[in-house]
């Protein structure tokens, strides 16, 4: 398989929340707007892509039962310095994150990823699927947190697409998170049957 | 006082699954049924508790002290998985019954966020000792309350009939942002 086909299976068929439904958390907690959204998913590929490169190219020396162990530490060792980083350069995005960006280490796609692919194959194809699975994730991401701002407060990305008042709060707000994604998925199955 | 306004606010105000979004997925995953949903949630009661403790008093008397501050999620995160592991070891020999009970959900706890989360938020609120525990019993609590909930409404709705498109996910999602919706009711009274 072509690293381009690798990047476009990750993207859209094997979505992780649409098709796999991994990663849940960041993705109703995050995406009050589309930009933050869109921030989470990319920290998020980051993460994916280093770690996806670097458990492949030490896949050979990490035994295999202490393999989830080691997994985790080299997660942490790339969301560690992401955190310093967004902290310094991004103040307000990482604010409003929050704890999500520490919780990137018990994401279940980062693991799942890391334990179905990069454990079996090499370097680069690791990178890309790291990188398709990301973007993946992100297009998921800013596409729920766009809908929940449009349907909160009539903006996309801050600019305004329609009167203020037209929009509800509820979807800003947690339960509007679980009935847009639950919408989301069932329109996405719809479309994947016909 | 102090400590009821805690466990109130943990339950229901800012319930960890519902309104802070940690936890989705067993939430999601072991709500078929009420018993496994019991299971899970005294599984993570014991486990939080235990985990918050341990990454407090690290937090404390390691990390403060030598200015390791940064290393906060690393340390965490390592700490929950071989007190995870530990924790079933030791259970299957002290008491095999409890083991019996709660032995499949254990290993699931390790890449729980609401765990490694409770443990970090517990730290950025700068509880005392005791608060912290309180706070975590009760995240605990709220966790299983708002699962065995889940876990009833999702058994009726087996039984009703759901358009296609809907089965599975999508109406397991809608429902709990249903149940979200009653817990927001709780908002305003701590």
């Amino acid at each position: 398989m072509s690293n381009i086909k690798i990047l476009l299976n990750g993207i859209i068929r094997e979505n992780p929340i649409f098709v796999l439904l991994l990663g849940m958390c960041p993705t109703l907690g995050t995406t009050s707007s589309a930009i933050n959204g869109m921030g989470m998913g990319l920290a998020t590929t980051f993460v994916l892509s280093c770690t996806n490169m670097v458990i492949s190219a030490l896949k050979n020396l990490i035994p295999n039962a202490v393999r989830i162990p080691c997994y985790v530490v080299i997660i942490a060792t790339f969301v560690t310095p992401l955190q310093m980083c967004m902290e310094a350069f991004l103040p307000s995005l990482y604010q409003s994150l929050g704890l999500f960006i520490p919780l990137i280490v018990v994401n279940c796609i980062v693991l799942g990823r890391a334990e179905a692919f990069a454990g079996k194959n090499g370097v680069i194809p690791s990178g890309f699927d790291g990188l398709g699975i990301g973007l993946g994730f992100t297009l998921a991401l800013t596409l729920l947190g766009a809908i929940r701002e449009l349907l909160g407060t009539g903006k996309i990305f801050g600019l305004s697409c329609m009167p203020e008042e037209y929009g509800s709060l509820i979807f800003v707000l947690a339960p509007g998170a679980f009935i847009a994604l639950g919408f989301l998925i069932a329109i996405i199955n719809k479309i994947r049957k016909v | 006082m102090e400590y009821i306004l805690i466990f109130i606010a943990a339950v229901f105000v800012n319930n960890i699954v519902l309104s802070q979004f940690l936890g989705i997925c067993p939430f999601l995953g072991v709500s078929q049924k009420i018993g496994t949903a019991a299971g899970m949630g005294a599984a993570v009661t014991f486990v939080l508790s235990l985990a918050t403790i341990v990454t407090f008093l690290v937090q404390k008397y390691v990390l403060d002290a030598f200015g390791l501050g940064f290393m906060q999620t690393i340390t965490f995160i390592l700490i929950i998985a071989s007190l995870v592991q530990m924790l079933e070891i030791v259970l299957k020999k002290v008491s095999p019954a409890l083991y019996q009970a709660l032995g499949v959900y254990l290993p699931l706890i390790t890449t729980n966020c609401c765990v490694l989360g409770v443990a970090i938020l517990v730290i950025q609120k700068e509880y005392n000792l005791l608060q912290a525990l309180v706070y975590a019993i009760s995240t605990a609590i709220g966790f299983a309350l708002a699962l065995v909930i889940f876990a009833g409404i999702r058994e009726q709705l087996s039984m009703t009939h759901v358009p296609e498109g809907m089965k599975g996910t999508p109406v397991a999602l809608i429902t709990a942002g249903l149940l979200a919706m009653a817990f927001m009711g709780f908002s305003g009274i701590v």
